[in-house]
């Protein structure tokens, strides 16, 4: 490398660090959202292009950055948490509900007036592409392309939900999946609430009905709530799915209280969870080959 | 009554702490570890390094290094690192235990907080200095040799990983020494493992590697 070599090396790097003369950016948003393929001698650096007089005065400087940006981004992820979460999911549920909803009165409207309209959602984005003739046309495909938008802003909702519950509950969400990690969140009231609960409350949460006409005297009590919608439930047949149930619910349960105590992820949990599954799952194995030793659970 | 010992960097001593001998580091309390005036104990069960200098390793240690510590959590381990080195990064990047990170930052100036996957050195390297004498990673996530890999660019040619590998992160049914082997083998392209060592008495399926760039 010749000495100019070496010298445009030093300003490319110089442009990407941290105490780079930004137009807008704090320093601390510049450490938040910088980036550099390789490190440099930052303290010579900052020294020689006069961020700071010597490398004393540079790492107390980077220190009140590194401070600064690592608190603001504590403060906004905790702000952007459970809450967030819940509220989304929620928006997502009635955002799908109100979609269908509609989708059937276009389907039901529009037939009297496209032959060839089809139903539901896929029906609607349909008719929102039509050209409308006269004023009946025009309501219904306006009305579907509401539909439309409607679904589209659930699909972005979902989108958000799975941005968002790994930063929020990163055990949870690595076991249950971010969708049904935040309906849990949801039907809890917060993670906390979660965290509290005891593995058979998680277990039937989101089958209140059941088990309320269960302790009225009416029906068998539930098995299991939303997390049904898991494949480790619902992929398991149906002699072995209380058994599965009560293991999901019960990791899903330490999940939620390592998320809201420690935060830490912990991905022996998941292993663990899929090594519990496979030893439910073996017994379907074990009865078709043999047909003994089942049965007592 | 306090030891000096040639194995242990400078800054860090063995020291009696309620009958017993412990490593220790002058520095404030972080997560109310016994303290004796300025010194407090260096808890090796609740600190990989720690059991790695407990256990007698040739860390190369010797006190007032540049750092780079990946998996910082809630700042037990990398406090007592900033105790006894010079600037220390500290990557965590999980948000609630750095809360806690910040707490033992406050009374060490020498000690970054760094919130950022240590999966992604581009996003910290425009921070982080070149030429580190230390790596010390304890991730306890899956792929540990790949993030070691990776942040070989921030070390010196001379320089030392210290790296804490939990055989756990990376396999539950696997045989502990299976896994051992197959990250030793995954660090070997990129750097010379020195000494390995189980960390047992103080950690259960952990292996303590300490290794220079290649
Ligand atoms: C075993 S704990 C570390 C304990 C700490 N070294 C001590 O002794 O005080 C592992 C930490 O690594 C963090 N971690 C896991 N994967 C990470 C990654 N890709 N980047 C940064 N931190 C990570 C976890 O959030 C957790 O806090």
């Amino acid at each position: 490398m010749t000495t100019d070599d070496a010298a445009d090396a030093d300003a490319t790097a110089h442009s990407s660090a941290w105490f780079a003369a930004g137009d807008t950016e704090s320093t601390g948003d510049r450490i938040r959202s910088g980036s550099a393929d390789a490190p440099a001698d930052w303290p010579t650096l900052a020294v020689e292009s006069g961020f700071a007089v010597d490398e004393a005065e540079y790492y107390g400087k980077l220190r009140e950055a590194t401070v600064e940006a690592a608190r603001a981004a504590v403060d906004e992820r905790e702000r952007a948490d459970d809450r967030q979460l819940l509220h989304a999911v929620r928006a997502m549920d009635d955002a799908e509900r109100v979609a269908n909803e509609l989708a059937e009165r276009v389907a039901e409207w529009a037939g009297t007036l496209f032959p060839d309209a089809g139903t539901g959602v896929e029906g609607c984005r349909d008719i929102a592409e039509r050209d409308p003739d006269g004023p009946a046309e025009e309501r219904v495909v306006s009305l579907a392309s509401r539909v439309a938008d409607l679904d589209r802003e659930s699909d972005d909702l979902e989108a958000f939900i799975e941005s968002r519950a790994p930063v929020a509950a990163p055990n949870l969400a690595a076991l249950a999946g971010p969708v049904l990690a935040a309906r849990l969140i949801s039907l809890a009231g917060g993670l906390e609430a979660l965290a509290k609960k005891p593995s058979g409350t998680l277990q039937v949460l989101g089958a209140e009905d059941a088990l309320f006409a269960h302790l009225r005297g009416h029906g068998s009590s539930p098995k299991h709530g939303v997390i049904y919608t898991h494949e480790y439930v619902r992929g398991t047949r149906p002699e072995d799915r209380g058994s599965a149930s009560r293991a999901l619910a019960g990791k899903l349960t330490i999940a939620a209280r390592i998320d809201h105590y420690s935060g830490d992820y912990r991905p022996e949990l998941e292993a663990e969870l899929d090594e519990r599954m496979r030893t439910i799952r073996a017994r379907a194995g074990d009865t078709a080959a043999g047909g003994d030793g089942g049965g007592s659970e | 009554m306090t030891g000096t010992d040639a194995s242990l960097p400078a800054g860090v001593v063995r020291r009696e702490f309620d009958g017993r001998d412990r490593l220790a580091t002058r520095g404030e309390p972080v997560y109310g570890e016994p303290t004796d005036g300025e010194w407090r104990a260096w808890d090796a069960g609740r600190s990989k390094l720690g059991g790695m200098l407990e256990l007698g390793m040739e860390t190369g240690l010797s006190g007032g290094e540049t750092v780079l510590y990946l998996g910082a959590a809630n700042g037990t381990t990398v406090s007592h690192v900033a105790d006894f080195a010079g600037a220390t990064y500290a990557v965590e990047f999980s948000p609630r235990p750095v809360r806690d990170l910040l707490d033992a930052c406050e009374p060490r100036p020498n000690l970054f907080p760094l919130l950022k996957d240590a999966r992604r050195p581009e996003t910290y390297a425009h921070v982080v200095e070149a030429d580190c004498d230390v790596l010390v990673q304890d991730v306890a996530t899956r792929g540990q040799a790949d993030v070691a890999v990776r942040n070989r660019r921030f070390l010196a040619d001379d320089g030392r990983l210290l790296l804490a590998v939990k055989t756990r992160s990376e396999d539950v049914a696997a045989a502990p020494e299976a896994v051992f082997e197959e990250t030793v083998a995954d660090l070997e392209p990129t750097y010379e493992v020195l000494e390995t060592r189980r960390l047992g008495r103080f950690h259960e399926d952990h292996l303590g590697v300490v290794a220079t760039p290649r």
